[in-house]
C-alpha cells in the first residue's frame, strides 16, 4: 500500500476548499451536475479518501482494499474531484464531464478508474455494500465497506431491506454515512416524506448509530475510523449543509442541481478563495 | 387431497412422447440445485443467495451441505439482487434465486444497473417460470420476463429446454464473466434427443431436421414443437425443430437458415406472445426481408385463463396440437398465394 499524505484537520480542511473550486469549475464545464449535494458531501469524501479508505489508485485491484459505493450516485462530482485529488486520475480529464463519448458520466461507472459500482438509481448501494461485506465475512477477508446515502434516498424501501440485513448478518465491516442536508429536490425532506428521527429508525433495525456534523473533520475521523460496535453495522448520521461553502447556495434548494451563470461562478470562486487565504493566514 | 404433480404435458402428450419412446427427466430446477451444488463443492466463491426461496428452489440440501455458501436474505428480492450484485463485484460467483414472477419485476432495476451495467459476473434464477404456478393465478406467472430483460444490456438470458441444457446452462453462468439469467420450471421435462450436439450458448440446437416449416421453441414448450413436428410428418410435412434456449444473444443464423430454407415459421414460448422469442425471430426475420409467414405461439394479451400449468399451455395452443395446425394454416396459406 503506497503512502497517503498524512494531512492534518487543518490541510485537510483547506484541501476541502480547493476541492470545492474544483466541484464548481468542472460542473460549469459540463453544464450539468448535482452542485447542493456534492458541495454537502465532500468533506464526508475527504476524509474518507484521505485518513481511512484502505484504497489508492495502486491497490484498486487488490481483493483485500476497502470498498466505497456511492449510492447518492448523482454527488458524482464530489466523488471524481476527491478520486482526482488522490491521484486515481489526473483533474484536467474533468473538463470533458458529461461530453459526448466522456467516461465521466453524470453517475458513478466503472468507467472512471476508483469507481466500485455503477449507481444512480437511489436505494442501490446499501445492499451492494450488504453483498461485498457478506463475501467478505465469509471469505475471511478484513476489509471494509463503505456507502453513502442521501437523506431523501431513505425513501426508497429498497435501503430497509437492507438495513434489515444488514443487521441480521452482524455486517460490523459495513458503515453506512447518511448525508443529512434535510433537503431534497421538492423541498425539505421533513415535507416531502419525513423520515425523522434516522438515528432511532437505524437503531431500532438493530444498527450502531453515530451522529456528527459532517463537516468537521475531528468528528468524521472518529466516527469512520472503526466500526462502531463489534457485531453490528454502523450507521454515521452526518448532518450536513446542502451547498456547504458558498453562502448564496447553502441551504437554497435550487442549488440542487442548479448550475451557475458565469458571474455566480465568479462570486462563489472568489468566496471560496478568500476562504482558502483566511485558513493559510490562521496555519500554524 | 395434495395437489397434482405440476406438469407441462396433457394426457395425450405424455402418451405421443411415450410413442416416440422418449424418456421422462427431471424437473430442471432440480437439475439447476444439483448442478450448482456438485460445482460449489470444488469453488468455495459459487454462493446461492435465496429470498426464502431455498425450498421452492430445491436448495435445502446446498444450504445443509454448504451452509458457508449460501445467503438467506428473506422475502426482499430487490435486496437479494443487490446482495448478489455486490458479493460479485467482490470477487464471488453468485446465483440470486427467486421466482421469476418477483424477481424480474419488483428487482428489474437491480437487475438492469447492479448486475447488467455494473457488469458483475452473478447469474439471476428465475424459478418456478412462465405458468409454472398454474391456478396460482397472474400475480404468481412470470409471462414478461422475457420481454423485460430481452432490452437489457449485456445480459445473456437462457431457458433450458430438458435436463441436459438445464446442467450445461448452470455450468455456462459458473464460467462466465458477464451477467446470465436462467430459466426454470417446475414440472419434470422428458429428455430431447440431442445426439452429439453440444449445448452450445447463443447457438440454437437442431432436434430434428426438416425444410417445410421450422418449428423454433423455448424452454418447456420445445418438446410440444417436437410432437408437434411428428403430427406434420404423418402428414408428409416436414418439420425443422429448433431449441431456442439462448434468447439472448439469439443465434440469428438459425433464424435466417429457417426463413430461407422454409416455407413458414412457427415460434413456442411460455411467455406472452409480446416481446419474447417470437418477437425475436419476428425482427430478424423482417430484417431479412422476403421471410415466410410467421405464427408466435403463446398467451396472448388477455387475462390469463385460470388452470393448471397443462391446462394453460393446452388452453393457449402450446401444444402438439396448437403447433401443427398453427403450421398448416400458415403452409395453406402459402399454397393459395402461389
Amino acid at each position: 500500500m503506497t503512502q497517503r499524505p498524512n494531512f492534518n484537520d487543518d490541510q485537510l480542511l483547506r484541501l476541502s476548499v480547493r476541492m470545492r473550486q474544483d466541484v464548481l469549475r468542472y460542473i460549469v464545464a459540463a453544464g450539468a451536475g448535482h452542485t447542493g449535494g456534492s458541495l454537502s458531501c465532500l468533506d464526508i469524501l475527504n476524509v474518507l479518501y484521505n485518513r481511512v479508505l484502505r484504497v489508492s489508485p495502486q491497490t484498486f485491484s487488490d481483493p483485500g482494499r476497502d470498498r466505497y459505493v456511492q449510492s447518492k450516485g448523482h454527488s458524482v462530482e464530489a466523488l471524481y474531484v476527491v478520486l482526482a485529488h488522490a491521484g486515481f486520475f489526473p483533474i484536467q480529464q474533468l473538463e470533458t464531464l458529461c461530453h459526448y463519448q466522456s467516461p465521466f458520466v453524470g453517475h458513478p461507472t466503472r468507467k472512471t478508474p476508483g469507481i466500485e459500482m455503477n449507481t444512480g438509481g437511489l436505494g442501490h448501494g446499501l445492499s451492494i455494500c450488504n453483498g461485498m461485506a457478506i463475501a467478505g465475512k465469509r471469505t475471511g477477508a478484513d476489509y471494509r465497506v463503505f456507502t453513502l446515502m442521501g437523506d431523501g434516498e431513505l425513501a426508497e424501501g429498497s435501503n430497509w431491506e437492507a438495513a434489515m440485513s444488514a443487521a441480521h448478518y452482524g455486517l460490523d465491516n459495513l458503515t453506512a454515512i447518511i448525508d443529512h442536508n434535510s433537503l431534497q429536490i421538492t423541498g425539505p425532506t421533513r415535507d416531502v416524506c419525513s423520515n425523522e428521527p434516522l438515528d432511532e429508525k437505524f437503531a431500532a433495525f438493530g444498527w450502531a448509530v453515530v451522529t456528527v456534523d459532517g463537516h468537521d473533520y475531528a468528528q468524521l475521523t472518529d466516527a469512520l475510523s472503526n466500526p462502531a460496535e463489534p457485531g453490528k453495522p454502523t450507521c454515521v448520521i452526518a448532518n450536513t449543509t446542502k451547498g456547504r461553502g458558498v453562502s448564496f447556495m447553502e441551504n437554497v434548494i435550487s442549488w440542487h442541481h442548479g448550475v451557475p451563470s458565469q458571474q455566480q461562478y465568479d462570486d462563489a470562486i472568489a468566496e471560496l478563495q478568500a476562504a482558502e487565504r483566511l485558513l493559510e493566514e490562521s496555519a500554524p | 387431497m395434495s395437489a397434482p404433480a405440476p406438469s407441462v404435458y396433457s394426457p395425450e402428450a405424455v402418451a405421443h412422447a411415450e410413442r416416440l419412446g422418449l424418456t421422462m427427466g427431471r424437473a430442471n430446477l432440480e437439475v439447476f440445485a444439483e448442478t450448482l451444488e456438485e460445482l460449489a463443492k470444488d469453488d468455495p466463491s459459487i454462493f446461492a443467495v435465496t429470498s426464502d426461496s431455498r425450498g421452492s428452489g430445491k436448495l435445502k440440501p446446498f444450504g445443509d451441505r454448504l451452509p458457508n455458501q449460501i445467503v438467506e436474505v428473506g422475502i426482499a428480492e430487490q435486496n437479494l439482487v443487490g446482495i448478489a450484485a455486490g458479493m460479485a463485484a467482490a470477487g464471488q460467483r453468485s446465483f440470486a434465486v427467486s421466482p421469476a414472477c418477483f424477481l424480474t419485476a419488483r428487482s428489474l432495476e437491480q437487475i438492469k444497473n447492479d448486475i447488467c451495467y455494473s457488469d458483475v459476473p452473478a447469474t439471476v434464477v428465475g424459478i418456478s417460470a412462465g405458468v409454472s404456478y398454474g391456478a396460482l393465478g397472474s400475480t404468481h406467472h412470470s409471462l414478461h420476463d422475457y420481454a423485460a430483460l430481452r432490452a437489457i444490456h449485456n445480459l445473456t438470458i437462457i431457458a433450458p429446454a430438458d435436463n441436459h441444457e438445464a446442467a450445461a446452462a448452470v455450468r455456462f453462468a459458473a464460467g462466465h464473466d458477464n451477467p446470465v439469467y436462467l430459466r426454470f420450471g417446475k414440472a419434470k421435462l422428458y429428455n430431447l434427443p440431442h445426439g452429439d450436439q453440444p449445448f452450445q450458448p447463443g447457438r440454437a440446437t437442431l432436434l430434428r431436421q426438416g425444410d417445410d416449416v421450422a418449428l423454433v421453441g423455448i424452454g418447456e414448450a420445445v418438446i410440444h414443437c417436437l410432437l408437434a413436428a411428428q403430427t406434420l410428418a404423418a402428414t408428409g410435412v416436414e418439420a425443422r425443430v429448433l431449441s431456442m434456449h439462448t434468447l439472448r444473444p439469439l443465434d440469428r443464423q438459425a433464424v435466417e437458415d429457417a426463413a430461407r430454407d422454409c416455407r413458414a415459421v412457427v415460434t413456442a414460448e411460455e411467455h406472452s406472445v409480446h416481446g419474447g422469442l417470437g418477437g425475436a425471430v419476428a425482427e430478424v426475420m423482417v430484417e431479412l426481408g422476403g421471410a415466410p409467414p410467421l405464427k408466435i405461439i403463446g398467451v396472448p394479451d388477455e387475462d390469463t385463463v385460470t388452470g393448471s400449468q397443462a391446462d394453460i399451455f393446452r388452453h393457449y395452443g402450446i401444444s402438439a396440437e396448437g403447433i401443427s395446425s398453427a403450421a398448416q394454416s400458415l403452409l395453406a396459406r402459402q399454397e393459395a398465394l402461389r
